[in-house]
């Protein structure tokens, strides 16, 4: 009795092949991973250093640091968040606390899930049309903050959604049986409880901004521009800026004669802001989540 | 205000959750002071029927009502109800407690916080509103100590209990309890009908229950619904002991449901 059947054993084999199959490809996914890391790195060596980051790039780009692009690339996407953040959670926050099910918020809700799928460059055709010519701001930080924030504004709104949507529906009870009104329901239960699940999705935005290329080169991002070294304030609204997405673009295919370590410097230095970013998500998730418990 | 022996009043109401309909020309009236149990199979309109009575379920969807309801003696349906007014007078309690996840001070002042200036709500005010509610509901002996402590931490008895505390600071006349202890166990469930047998008189009280002993041992009137609608309505004892209508026979007896 209870003893193993040919059966039984045959299904223990198929069982641990599934086990470990997963497993491979669970490791396969971050391998490539470290890998790129510690290629990066190692090919960016000789050149990192703390004057990298705080000089401009010289000689027509084969020397020198990132400053220009660096500090270039944290206001478009800080301005962009600005820009962004607001008006993408107040708009999840309609969406999802007031709107009734109707065709118009059907509509709003399937133009947000398409929008967030819609390719970079055609929200940079946009951003060109909308912002640079037609609103006449001209090639700018600006317009090119507008620009990314067209294009995170979808997601942003989607995560939040959803961040709402974990809050209990047993928490509104409570508070529509006590007579709170929506707004207030809102404030002083719903954003609490999902500001976590908000900010990270905002956080994960930061990437996005950072990474991509196409939005901001119609927009507002120029190929060289040398500002005040140590300057946090070189850039003004309405000038033009480097950004380190276009600049890793420009001395890896337009410049000739680069010294290798230069690009590799650049990607790592625009992996780092987006691995610093995202573990700031990280962080603050945890802190907020160990203070509530449902 | 009210004069009448009658805290609710309901007649003809039908509800429709969009097409589907929920409710079918219910009149009942609800016994000033007396805890009224509310009996049925499931889905046969219980909670839809209390939520109707603070009109809460206009947060849940497409609903749509006819006919009239009086609570206190006021149809809750003319222009000039404010729903904040009503649901303070209406509280409702629920099948899984469902305190906020903040301190246990600050769930039972939470209803005054909402509807009180800040400039008026004096340390000493509030102290007092959380002690003498959790007095009402037994909880204060336990919890006086710990009222910083986060409410979601509590026992579930104490959570339910909590639950029921946050409604008293906003005086309301009527409390509607769905299922409250089917969360519970047997010593938790009865203490909190311990609990609602001390606060009837001063409040009218709706309990939807599953548990027909419960509805038997609480209640001074019952209620039970079949399919949307209000069969039988008589004093406890004789709904359980004489029904009037065979389908509630079938039911008490077990028969379906
Ligand atoms: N928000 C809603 N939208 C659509 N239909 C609903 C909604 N809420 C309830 N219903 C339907 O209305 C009917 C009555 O539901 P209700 O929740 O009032 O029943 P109940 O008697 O409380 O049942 P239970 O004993 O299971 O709690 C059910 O058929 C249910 O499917
Ligand atoms: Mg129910």
């Amino acid at each position: 009795m209870f003893t193993s059947t040919k059966n039984t054993q045959r299904k223990k084999r198929q069982e641990l092949i599934a086990k470990y199959l997963l497993m491979t490809m669970t490791l396969l996914i971050i391998l490539p991973l470290i890998l790129i890391i510690f290629y990066l790195i190692y090919q960016a060596s000789p050149i990192l250093s703390v004057d990298f980051l705080l000089k401009n790039p010289i000689r027509g780009m084969r020397d020198g640091g990132i400053w220009a692009p660096l500090l270039g690339t944290i206001y478009l996407v800080l301005i962009s968040l600005l820009i962004a953040t607001p008006i993408g959670v107040f708009a999840a926050v309609y969406l999802n606390e007031y709107a009734r099910e109707s065709w118009l918020t059907r509509v709003i809700n399937l133009a947000v899930v398409n929008l967030a799928g819609v390719p970079s460059i055609v929200h940079a055709l946009f951003g060109l049309g909308a912002f640079v010519l037609f609103a006449g701001i001209g090639r700018s930080i600006l317009a090119a903050s507008l620009t990314l924030a067209i294009m995170t504004l979808p997601v942003i709104i989607a995560s939040t959604k959803e961040a709402l949507a974990a809050v209990p529906v047993a928490f509104r009870q409570a508070c529509w049986n006590v007579g709170a009104t929506r707004w207030q329901t809102i404030r002083e239960v719903v954003l609490p409880n999902s500001i976590s699940g908000i900010l990270t999705g905002v956080i994960l935005q930061v990437s996005r901004a950072a990474g991509e290329t196409a939005p901001i080169m119609f927009t507002g991002a120029v190929f060289y521009k040398a500002i005040q070294e140590g300057d946090l304030l070189a850039y003004g609204l309405l000038d033009q800026c480097m950004a380190l997405s276009m600049h890793l673009f420009t001395i890896s295919t337009q410049v000739p004669d680069v010294p290798v370590a230069l690009p590799y410097g650049t990607a790592v230095v625009l992996l780092g802001v987006v691995l610093l970013v995202n573990a700031l998500a990280i962080v603050l998730r945890f802190k907020i989540r160990s203070r509530k418990k449902w | 205000m009210n004069e009448n022996k009658h805290s609710i009043e309901t007649r003809a109401l039908s509800l429709w959750y969009g097409e589907f309909q929920a409710l079918y020309n219910v009149s009942v009236d609800i016994g000033h002071g007396l805890i009224t149990s509310l009996i049925g199979p499931s889905g046969c309109g219980k909670t839809t029927l209390l939520r109707c009575f603070n009109r809460v379920n206009e947060r849940y969807g497409n609903v749509k009502t006819s006919g009239e309801i009086r609570i206190l003696g006021k149809n809750i349906y003319d222009p000039d109800v404010e729903l904040i007014e009503l649901r303070k007078s209406v509280g409702m309690v629920f099948q899984r407690p469902n305190p906020l996840p903040i301190s246990v001070y600050e769930n039972v002042v939470f209803g005054l916080r909402l509807h009180t200036p800040a400039k008026e709500l004096t340390r000493a005010r509030l102290d007092e509103a959380v002690e003498e509610a959790l007095t009402d509901v037994g909880l204060w002996d336990d919890l006086k100590d710990r009222l910083k402590r986060k409410a979601t931490d509590l026992q579930l008895e104490q959570q339910q209990k909590l639950c029921i505390a946050r409604l008293l600071p906003l005086k309301p006349e009527i409390i509607l309890m769905d299922e409250p202890c089917s969360a519970l166990d047997v010593e938790a469930t009865r203490q909190i009908e311990e609990l609602m047998l001390e606060l009837a008189g001063r409040y009218t009280i709706v309990i939807v229950t599953h548990n027909m002993a419960q509805a038997r041992r609480v209640s001074h009137e019952c209620l039970f619904m079949l399919m949307g609608e209000l069969v039988e309505h008589s004093r406890t004892e004789d709904l359980f002991i004489n029904p009037a209508d065979s389908r509630t026979a079938d039911y008490i007896e077990g028969r379906f449901g």
